[in-house]
């Protein structure tokens, strides 16, 4: 029961992960109708930069952290203008291999860049565990639970009431009617690319400081289609509780597979056989737009 | 420009037959039974480097072929292709180990137990488009490696499982030397088949699902039948070229079928033309030969600068890697329609020489 409760806790924690960088996803997918296979690079490339600048430079937490997030930021911007803007009116299968390729490029610069073992994070909290309703937690987790909840709730700030995120949300809903209100599709685009990287950053910092940084991290983007598909892929609602719901589902299945199944591996497979039952029975998931495409 | 295959003056078709022959024109056929002649004669002149090169081209080829029977020509993207070329691979090991079926028999009945699986994963697919379908293809991707992984009685397991070499008469196919000519058979079979699908009313109803599967459908095509019909097809050649690949090393293992290398698969594809035939065979020669020039090119460069500066022969593997990458985006961005129709540029502009109008 107590092991129960703590997959359960970890699973919350971690599906609220899954949340933030789905929804930056969507936030991508809903703007410029891109895919982004290298999600899970932004993650990686983030928590790299941050624990560089945390270890080569001696910088403390609160100084590197921003950085980083600037540095993201831009790069979301440069990777969005040099190599996505091209690819704007190809076909699918074009823009998808691209994001495939970049993928491929990134993971190969960082294990180039900063080797292929895991390192771990300088100490960033006083006391690592904390007591939370008797469970020993990990302060890194709660504080990343505080954090994804803050930027959830910021997105939805953000789209709700700011000027450039009703902006984009125009921009999603039919770019050539944005562009003739005068907004810049163009810097929305990139705008989108820019937040998304950034948020994912965030989120890859969070994961680096518990589990020590490494390519591993890569693999929560392609976690994050599950949650995504299981929400539907663009709406920013449905990939939070997909995330969510992800993130309890494969602690569960480790759960279950730990008492009694002792298949092993359940915890990484069991969201893709998730995935591929709701693409049978709900293709466009709980909130996903419907298109119907029928004769 | 010219983008369709030039007919020289005077070469009137007068039938849909004549114009749908599987070589355009005489010249065309004659120089693909040459090249064909030569490579027999090849392993009389290359040596076992060279040979490996080929014969994994071969095999590569003809898994890149199917790729691009579901890539290329229906428009169904798919990035799980190499657990399909792995469990052709494993599928033809365990039914020679464990049913002692002789190879021969092994390497198709692998290829159609790879279609049953690749059809399995096709009813979902039939369902989906775009990048709904690519992602059920990654999970499909992630469920069969972990079926490798886990299913000792079929993979081995871990420690991977041991292919008998193919014999035929008694005699055994067992270095690089004869092995190529089992390959080159296979591949000059599956390639002309494929040829030949593409100008029946199926490869047809292919094409006109990728065009514009709506009209296709009011056509009176069956799109859940041709949409699934190609991904048994991908499956079948994936699971050929894999069982070949099998009996060449004589061992596999669990861990090659990565997502890597179906994205390998994906890149041979793009860079030697979607939709192309020929292309599919160009894209996986660049592809294979794509490391050893990383490797000249590492060799060459090393003692110098930049050597020096980035350490490059620690960092060739993550480079190797790279090159994959930035290729495939290099080709996407500049040559969307690739190596194939690079070559039909060439060829027209050598026909056409003096007066290129």
């Amino acid at each position: 029961m107590q092991l129960l409760l703590q997959l359960l806790i970890n699973g919350l924690i971690v599906g609220a992960l899954y949340g933030v960088v789905a929804m930056s996803f969507v936030l991508i997918y809903k703007a410029s109708r891109i895919v982004n296979f290298a999600q899970g690079e932004f993650l990686l490339i983030g928590a790299w930069t941050c624990w560089w600048l945390l270890t080569s430079w001696q910088l403390p937490f609160w100084i590197g952290f921003p950085i980083t997030l600037v540095f993201m930021l831009v790069f979301g911007v440069i990777l969005q203008v040099v190599v996505l803007r091209p690819m704007i009116g190809e076909p699918i299968i074009s823009v998808i291999m691209v994001t495939i390729g970049l993928s491929i490029v990134f993971q190969a610069l960082m294990k180039w860049m900063f080797g292929v073992f895991a390192k771990p994070f300088p100490p960033i909290f006083a006391s690592p565990t904390m007591n939370v309703f008797g469970l020993e937690v990990q302060t890194v987790y709660v504080v990343s639970l505080v954090i994804s909840l803050l930027i959830m709730a910021g997105f939805g700030w953000f789209f709700k009431y700011s000027r450039m995120g009703l902006a984009m949300r125009a921009t999603a809903w039919d770019q050539q009617v944005a562009q003739s209100l005068g907004i810049s599709v163009r810097q929305m685009f990139a705008m989108s690319w820019a937040i998304s990287a950034m948020v994912s950053a965030v989120a890859g910092v969070t994961v680096g400081v518990v589990n020590g940084v490494s390519s591993a991290l890569s693999f929560f983007g392609i976690k994050v289609f599950p949650a995504v598909i299981l929400g539907g892929l663009d709406s920013v609602i449905g990939a939070v509780l997909g995330g969510l719901i992800v993130g309890l589902l494969e602690n569960l299945a480790h759960y279950v597979d730990s008492q009694w199944l002792n298949w092993g591996n359940m915890y990484e497979i069991a969201p893709f056989y998730v995935l591929i039952a709701i693409l049978m029975v709900k293709p466009y998931g709980l909130f996903g737009t419907k298109d119907i495409e029928r004769v | 420009m010219a983008t369709t295959t030039l007919i020289p003056c005077g070469d009137f078709k007068t039938s849909y037959g004549s114009d749908t022959t599987i070589f355009p024109t005489v010249t065309s056929r004659n120089f693909a039974i040459l090249g064909v002649v030569l490579l027999l004669a090849a392993p009389a002149f290359l040596d076992r480097f060279w040979l490996n090169q080929l014969i994994q081209i071969g095999y590569l080829g003809i898994a890149a072929l199917g790729l691009n029977i579901l890539v290329g020509f229906t428009g169904q993207i798919s990035i799980g292709h190499s657990a399909f070329f792995g469990f052709g691979a494993f599928a033809s090991a365990w039914l020679n180990n464990r049913w002692g079926i002789p190879v021969w028999a092994c390497i198709p009945l692998a290829a159609l137990m790879t279609t049953a699986v690749g059809m399995v994963f096709g009813v979902p697919a039939a369902r989906l488009k775009g990048l709904y379908l690519a992602i059920a293809t990654l999970a499909a991707q992630y469920i069969l490696q972990d079926f490798f992984a886990r299913a000792d009685w079929f993979t081995g397991g871990v420690a991977g499982t041991i292919a008998m070499p193919l014999e035929l008469f008694g005699f055994a196919f067992d270095t690089d030397h004869s092995y190529f000519y089992v390959v080159l058979v296979y591949m000059v079979v599956m390639y002309i088949l494929a040829t030949n699908l593409m100008r029946s009313r199926d490869g047809r109803a292919l094409v006109a699902v990728r065009d514009h599967y709506l009209s296709a459908e009011i056509m009176g095509i069956n799109l859940t039948k041709y949409r699934t019909m190609a991904f048994g097809l991908s499956a079948f050649y994936a699971g050929m070229g894999g069982a070949l690949y099998a009996h060449y090393l004589q061992f596999v293992s669990v861990e090659g079928f990565t997502i890597l290398f179906s994205i390998q698969f994906l890149g041979m594809i793009i860079i030697g033309g979607l939709g192309s035939i020929m292309g599919s065979l160009m894209g996986t020669a660049f592809m294979v030969l794509l490391p050893e020039l990383m490797q000249y090119l590492t060799t060459a460069l090393s003692g110098t600068a930049i050597d020096q500066a980035l350490n490059l022969r620690e960092a060739v593997a993550f480079l190797r890697e790279m090159a994959i990458g930035i290729v495939i985006i290099l080709f996407l961005v500049f040559e969307p329609d690739g190596l194939a129709h690079r070559w039909k540029q060439i060829k027209a502009y050598w026909k056409l020489y003096p007066f290129s109008h």
